[in-house]
């Protein structure tokens, strides 16, 4: 580390460049906290206020924001089950019955120091390991992101936890509601009912907001004050240590998350909404106890969106593709100021850029402050009564989904896929399995697509489907992900009926034992 | 989806948006409901040109556009070519291209810029069509075997055009600005002034010719021609190919 290097880490600590980073951070959290905000829209917004500040102010800011939105949006995900930005869906599983249990700001807690791993991990690789990383992310082609789509979408075993039929049922609902507008290919226009405005298709955040956000709303009303009585917040001495203590002994989970973030991140295109999803499978098919995910445990909330931050970053750097739509916002506030990706930005501008990546890791510290102080704030909001928090939460739902693009149709759609939602819970169809189908289907559509085309070309569709090995390590993957359910289904079977035979057994032997008795008794 | 909005808000001067050419004359040619028709959209000015261009990988065993064509001749649809999108300017390139040189290749359409290029840059595409920034961006690892502008790109002077090599097209994709018809003709005369202002500023020149862009300055009289110049040639052209 040569002089430069410590000299470029000292310029984040400028009183502007610092003021900047955490209001960046802060409006990132902000964001985060609403849903239909999401980080790549609040990015968009700021990059013109950059132009006039130096070029690496503007990016702390920007990177400040990015990093505040992935601590954010786990707020709302754990509050009001409604992922605050797409990369928070796999909160939403664990963190909103753990805030049911009342433990909301453990769920919180863990959120802040699983995205504060995330952060520094994500900034070493960014760092030490760029370029080989984005050639990395490169062999990833059209058949690679189709089987990742496929991997993603065996992620419903572990999701549906009644029944695997209704979870695929509702992914087959969820790929449908992706085909809605242009066909990402051939261009050809699909199920728009002849209104120009459906061309653009369902988006993402609005879908997010009406499945998961509305029936919720939908049930409170419904069970009345009754049953949901909210747990009221107990305040508590040492929840923090507790949290570390318990996560510090999972290093592999905590690992193993902010790896599969990174991967992600270095994808191009595929952002923090994949990279949760991915985690969160893995976490459930790697643990011990299974069976609590989804009704509230730690495990579950620990997932990946905060490497994904630095992932993105990396390609966006070197090679100028961004790892995700926000790091593409990023790459134009980037070309604003007259940076081009690729060596230059390591050599010429060197200080800006040695700059802008450490100042990472002052922001994933300095909003893992933030957050950790503000969740007991945060989580005593659950304590707001009902007739006031429905109506805000209603509000806010609307509010964000028209934000998303101005468009009233996106609100009616919001409130369409909540009903639809709600009536769906009821059926016992969940939303996390749709969600997953709307997300994975473009991949999987276009990778499917653009591979056949390939596989025309080499004259062997086969070879380039089957062919090659990172798709051969995805393939693998999902087999094992649609073979794990069955096989512990299959083992808790085994376990069950040695169990019944057992306690056959037992009875008998108890009926036996009372039958003794009633005849001692009587005799007697 | 944004022209369609255009076209149906008020124009009132105050409402523009970015032209992109020839997505603007393709799209309603292809679609029978975009939401908008070529007429809908007044140009008010052009200041932006993006040649396309033809390249391979520095490591492909291609060395020029003849060992191409040669080579697409010996293996019919063998070669991949990476584009952005169907019906863009992309793709109307690699079609006149495979007329005009009689030869059969295989498009593979991505969904932007950014994605063509990682595609080819990661090996699964053996060539791409793509803009001149982004062939700018990655000059030391490709081989550029023809651009589609009239004359040799500046930034690239050793590249040939594919007209120098005998094929008698262009490609390129043109960005400037628009509003809805009717808007009055002070306001666009407002509009005009101050595009072309910032147009023909040689500081903005500069930036543009380093990120790989060719500047341009057309006012709403240039555009208007050069945007129906290319609306004959695009709609005979699409007729044709799509009577193959």
């Amino acid at each position: 580390m040569n002089e430069n290097f410590w000299l470029a880490a000292l310029q984040i600590f400028t009183p502007g460049n610092l003021f900047f980073l955490v209001f960046g951070g802060i409006a990132g959290i902000v964001v985060g906290c609403l849903p239909g905000l999401t980080a790549t829209m609040a990015l968009a917004l700021l990059v013109p206020f950059t132009f006039t500040m130096p070029a690496v102010t503007g990016l702390i800011m920007l990177g400040g924001l990015y990093v505040g939105a992935m601590f954010g949006d786990a707020i709302p995900a754990t509050l009001i089950n409604t992922p605050g930005t797409p990369s928070a869906i796999a909160t939403t599983f664990d963190g909103y019955p753990l805030a049911k249990k009342g433990m909301a700001q453990q769920a919180l807690i863990t959120n802040a120091v699983s995205s504060l791993f995330g952060g520094i991990f994500g900034t070493i690789a960014l760092l030490t390991l760029s370029p080989p990383l984005a050639e990395m992310g490169l062999k990833f082609g059209p058949p690679e992101y189709f089987w990742m789509a496929i991997f993603g979408l065996t992620i419903i075993g572990a999701l549906a936890s009644e029944s695997i039929l209704k979870g695929l049922t509702a992914g087959a609902l969820g790929l449908l509601l992706s085909t809605v507008g242009i066909s990402p290919i051939a261009g050809d226009v699909r199920f728009t009912f002849g209104a120009p405005s459906l061309q653009a298709g369902v988006d993402l955040t609005v879908a997010l907001i009406g499945l998961f956000c509305i029936p919720q709303v939908l049930e409170m009303v419904e069970e009345g004050a009754k049953k949901y009585r909210v747990i009221q917040y107990q305040s508590q001495k040492g929840l923090f240590l507790q949290v570390v203590n318990y996560l510090i002994r999972k290093p592999f989970l905590m690992i193993r998350s902010a790896l599969i973030g990174l991967i992600v991140g270095i994808m191009p295109g595929v952002g923090g909404n994949v990279a949760a999803l991915l985690s969160y499978n893995e976490a459930v098919r790697w643990s011990k106890n299974k069976a609590e995910f989804g009704k509230g445990t730690i495990d579950g909330v620990e997932t990946a969106n905060c490497s994904v931050v630095q992932g993105s970053i990396i390609p966006m750097l070197t090679l100028g593709i961004p790892g995700s739509p926000a790091a593409a916002v990023i790459l134009g506030a980037l070309l604003l100021h007259g940076m081009r990706p690729g060596p230059e930005l390591f050599t010429k501008y060197g200080g800006t850029t040695y700059t802008f990546i450490l100042s990472f890791f002052v922001a994933v510290v300095v909003m893992f402050i933030l957050t950790v102080l503000g969740s007991r704030f945060f989580a005593k909001m659950i304590s707001v009564p009902l007739k006031h928090l429905l109506p805000l939460i209603a509000f806010l739902s609307i509010i964000g989904s028209y934000a998303i693009r101005n468009s009233l149709l996106d609100v009616a759609m919001m409130l369409l896929l909540g009903i639809l939602a709600y009536f769906m819970q009821k059926l016992g169809l969940q939303s996390g399995p749709l969600v997953l189908g709307l997300i994975m289907g473009p991949f999987a559509e276009q990778g499917l697509v653009q591979s056949l085309l390939m596989g025309q070309a080499a004259g062997s569709v086969l070879k380039v489907m089957f062919g090659r090995p990172i798709s051969l390590v995805l393939i693998g993957l999902s087999a094992l992900s649609i073979a794990w359910p069955l096989i512990s289904a299959w083992r808790k079977r085994t376990i069950l009926s040695e169990a019944g035979s057992q306690g056959r057994l037992f009875e008998e032997a108890s009926d036996a034992a009372v039958e003794t008795l009633m005849v001692e008794g009587e005799k007697v | 989806m944004g022209w369609a909005e255009l076209a149906n808000s008020k124009p009132d001067g105050y409402t523009i948006a970015g032209n992109n050419i020839p997505h603007i004359i393709l799209q309603p040619l292809q679609r029978k409901n975009a939401g908008y028709q070529l007429e809908d959209l007044e140009p008010v000015a052009l200041f932006q040109a993006t040649p396309i261009g033809l390249a391979v990988l520095k490591t492909s065993p291609i060395r020029s556009l003849k060992d191409f064509v040669a080579y697409a001749k010996g293996n019919p649809g063998a070669i991949t070519i990476a584009g952005s999108g169907t019906y863009t300017g992309h793709h109307l390139g690699h079609l006149q291209f495979q007329k005009l040189a009689g030869i059969k290749v295989t498009y593979i359409p991505f969904t932007g810029a950014a994605p063509q290029v990682a595609a080819f840059l990661g090996g699964h595409a053996m060539a791409i069509l793509a803009n001149s920034n982004d062939l700018v961006q990655h000059q030391d690892k490709i081989r550029i075997l023809a651009m589609g502008s009239e004359k040799r790109f500046a930034a690239l002077p050793e590249v040939p055009t594919f007209k120098e090599l005998g094929y008698q097209m262009t490609c390129s994709i043109d960005r400037g600005v628009c509003v809805p018809k009717g808007t009055p003709e002070e306001r666009i005369k407002i509009l005009e002034s101050a595009f072309l202002k910032i147009a023909r500023n040689r500081e903005i020149q500069r930036q543009m010719v380093e990120q790989g862009f060719v500047p341009v300055a057309m006012d709403v009289a240039a555009s208007k021609k050069y945007i129906a110049d290319l609306t004959v040639d695009y709609t005979e052209l699409v007729k044709e190919l799509e009577g193959k």
